[in-house]
């Protein structure tokens, strides 16, 4: 897993669907596992597989597409909801991307994502569909994320957005630092506070 | 300044506010379970780090347990060593594990309030996105993801950036045949399954007033399903008669001590939200859910939406294929096949009791197979004390033994593919009850309704015979 995150230039892989919950990301059934790695093999395992055979793939579904490939994913509003299972975010990552842009994120999903470098990048409606359109036009579309500047660009179209993101959570993105790393340097400040509770 | 009920408790355990980012937020109480610790707990080890404060965690497992035969080995091999696993790093780290075969065990979010571990005030964090349960008592829980269940056994602590704050009204007089369930999937078809993204929500009015604890923790355990982290409601005198006495609720003077504080937590009379919603109980009829995710219900005398009445025209028809439905379709009356009672929604004694009642002397439709799973080893007991038992099994009902069951098909009780189940969980999502499953989420009043008919049934038809 790359622990940083700069700028990513890419093609995409879009799914127009809104609310895609965290059940379809990754089923619960294959939440069994103690570790980390794996999960990109069973991503969206319902959506891309008939009857549960992986050597039945359901043709029309966008990762059984060659046409479409890239670090970026993008799908329609409220993605990610549902189930806190950071597995999710895990399997997206593991599958090889580094993006997601989407309308509208749910909250855990995004704290999820970020925790693991995957960047969540939120963008208008308007937007959105400018990216659906260019891809389905022309399927090598790419798109440039900037974290440095903050701005997502279709680059055949010259369209750019800028995009919000915590300077806290940008530092530790840029850098590769966890959450993690911060709260342990603060173990000192955090007992302090215990005792005044 | 007048504060809300979430600012007094947030403010009471911020460490430290970042400039330009998040808080360091204290966290109190943090419950565990066998899906979304392991890798946590790896990562521990991995940095060589120990549980900073054990006593402050609580273990469970539940969500990958079956639900027959819970004395014997569990069969299922990665389940198993997922269950083991828990138990190697509880004994490790010196965490308090209420595993299979503990009287204690059950769904986490069933147990923690029925032993008194949930209290007012509190900040509570568990990686699973039904820790909202827990704020029906006064408290700020929510869900978080294993990297987060590793900073808080790390440290006690997370970064979390302060959402808005919403609150929801519910004010007015319950129709007959209306129970809690009916007005979160009320709330939810009204505001949409990300209407409250960013939000946490207070729900008040005099209808939440009335509610039993149970009731409340109905509302506050599908606030995600709206996308709002967490809800909470303001403990009042309800809260504290459901607390006292139970098992890890302050005893004597420190219950004195305790309450007065608790007595402080509601929102100031002037308190300011983000966004204010009012609803009218008399509003609300039986509801249940048509499509793939929590905010497509419908009231039960309604109709499907057509085609024209909705804005994303794609992921609606994509959701009315899947549960094999026709827009404008009426679903009174519509074949069923399964009835799940069960789940951290609707496994409380209170539950099992409302069903109880209604089916006592009644039976189950031969075309359908109806699941109870309790939600705790205690409500199992409290259920056989009481002759519940007795009563499911003369209506044909199997009662199982507890954990997360058929909500999420971890574990083997799955709803078969094509198949209708009505389902008193928290989600309706393609596959959530098994691959191809069609869930129709209700109340536990509708589910046994249905359960008797065979057919989705308006329960108020059928109180009006009793």
């Amino acid at each position: 897993m790359s622990k940083n995150i700069n700028i990513i230039t890419s093609t995409v892989v879009p799914i127009h669907i809104e609310n895609i919950d965290t059940d379809q990301i990754i089923p619960a059934r294959f939440l069994k596992a103690t570790s980390r790695e794996g999960f990109g093999k069973n991503l969206f395992r319902d959506w891309r597989y008939q009857s549960n055979d992986e050597n039945q793939p359901k043709e029309d579904f966008v990762l059984n597409n060659p046409t479409y490939s890239g670090r970026i994913l993008v799908a329609a509003k409220n993605f990610g909801c549902g189930s806190s299972r950071e597995h999710a975010a895990w399997a997206i990552k593991d599958y090889g991307f580094d993006v997601v842009v989407s309308s509208f994120f749910a909250d855990i999903f995004k704290n999820n994502a970020l925790n693991n470098f995957l960047l969540p990048v939120t963008v208008s409606d308007a937007f959105l569909d400018k990216i659906f359109t260019a891809v389905e036009e022309d399927h090598t579309t790419e798109v440039e994320v900037n974290l440095p500047e903050q701005y997502i660009k279709i680059l055949s179209a010259g369209e750019q957005e800028s995009f919000d993101i915590n300077s806290y959570k940008k530092t530790c993105l840029l850098n590769g630092y966890d959450d993690i790393d911060y709260l342990l340097s603060m173990k000192k400040e955090i007992e302090q506070f215990e005792l005044q509770k | 300044m007048a504060k809300t009920l979430f600012d007094k408790i947030w403010e009471k355990h911020v460490v430290k506010n970042i400039e330009g980012g998040p808080s360091v937020l204290y966290i109190d109480k943090h419950f565990i379970h066998e899906v979304t610790s392991p890798q946590a707990f790896k990562g521990l080890e991995q940095r060589g780090l120990p549980v900073f404060r054990p006593k402050q965690v609580v273990a469970t497992a539940d969500h990958n347990v079956p639900t027959l035969n819970q004395h014997l080995p569990i069969k299922e091999e990665l389940s198993r060593i997922q269950v083991q696993t828990l138990k190697d790093n509880c004994e490790k780290f010196g965490i308090e594990l209420y595993g299979l075969g503990h009287p204690f065990q059950g769904i986490v979010h069933i147990i923690g309030p029925e032993l008194g571990i949930t209290q007012p005030g509190m900040t509570i964090v568990c990686g699973d996105s039904h820790t909202s349960t827990h704020g029906a008592f006064g408290a700020i829980a929510f869900g978080i993801g294993t990297s987060e269940v590793e900073m808080v056994l790390a440290t006690q602590c997370l970064m979390q950036s302060k959402p808005k704050l919403m609150r929801i009204n519910v004010d007015g007089e319950l129709n007959k045949g209306v129970v809690s369930k009916d007005i979160i999937l009320y709330i939810i078809s009204q505001i949409s399954a990300s209407g409250a993204t960013g939000y946490f929500v207070e729900y008040a009015g005099s209808a939440i007033r009335s509610l039993s604890m149970e009731g409340r923790m109905t509302i506050c355990n599908m606030s995600i399903e709206m996308g709002a982290r967490g809800g909470m409601i303001a403990p009042d005198e309800t809260t504290f008669n459901y607390m006292q006495g139970r098992l890890f609720a302050p005893k004597g003077e420190e219950w004195d001590k305790a309450a007065e504080y608790w007595k402080t937590l509601y929102s100031d009379a002037d308190a300011v939200f983000d966004r204010e919603l009012n609803i009218r109980a008399e509003d609300i009829e039986p509801m249940i859910t048509y499509g793939t995710n929590p905010g497509m219900g419908i009231g039960i005398s309604g109709h499907v939406p057509e085609l024209n009445e909705v804005a994303e025209k794609a992921s609606f028809e994509k959701s009315l294929h899947y549960m094999g439905l026709q827009p404008g379709e009426v679903l009174k009356g519509h074949k069923v096949d399964y009835v799940f009672i069960g789940s951290c929604t609707n496994a409380r004694i209170e539950d099992l009791r409302m069903v109880a009642s209604f089916v006592k002397g009644k039976k189950k439709a031969d075309n359908v197979e109806v699941w109870v799973v309790p939600g705790s080893k205690q409500v199992e007991k409290q259920a056989v004390e009481e002759g519940i038992d007795r009563i499911f099994e003369e209506a044909g009902f199997m009662l199982r033994q507890p954990g997360c069951s058929a909500c999420l098909g971890m574990n083997e009780d799955k709803i078969p593919a094509g198949k209708y189940c009505i389902s008193t969980s928290n989600r309706n999502f393609e596959g959530r009850q098994g691959p191809n499953a069609r869930t129709m989420l209700a109340s536990p009043l509708t589910a046994a309704a249905a359960a008797v008919t065979g057919v989705v049934t308006d329960v108020r038809e059928m109180l009006q015979e009793q």
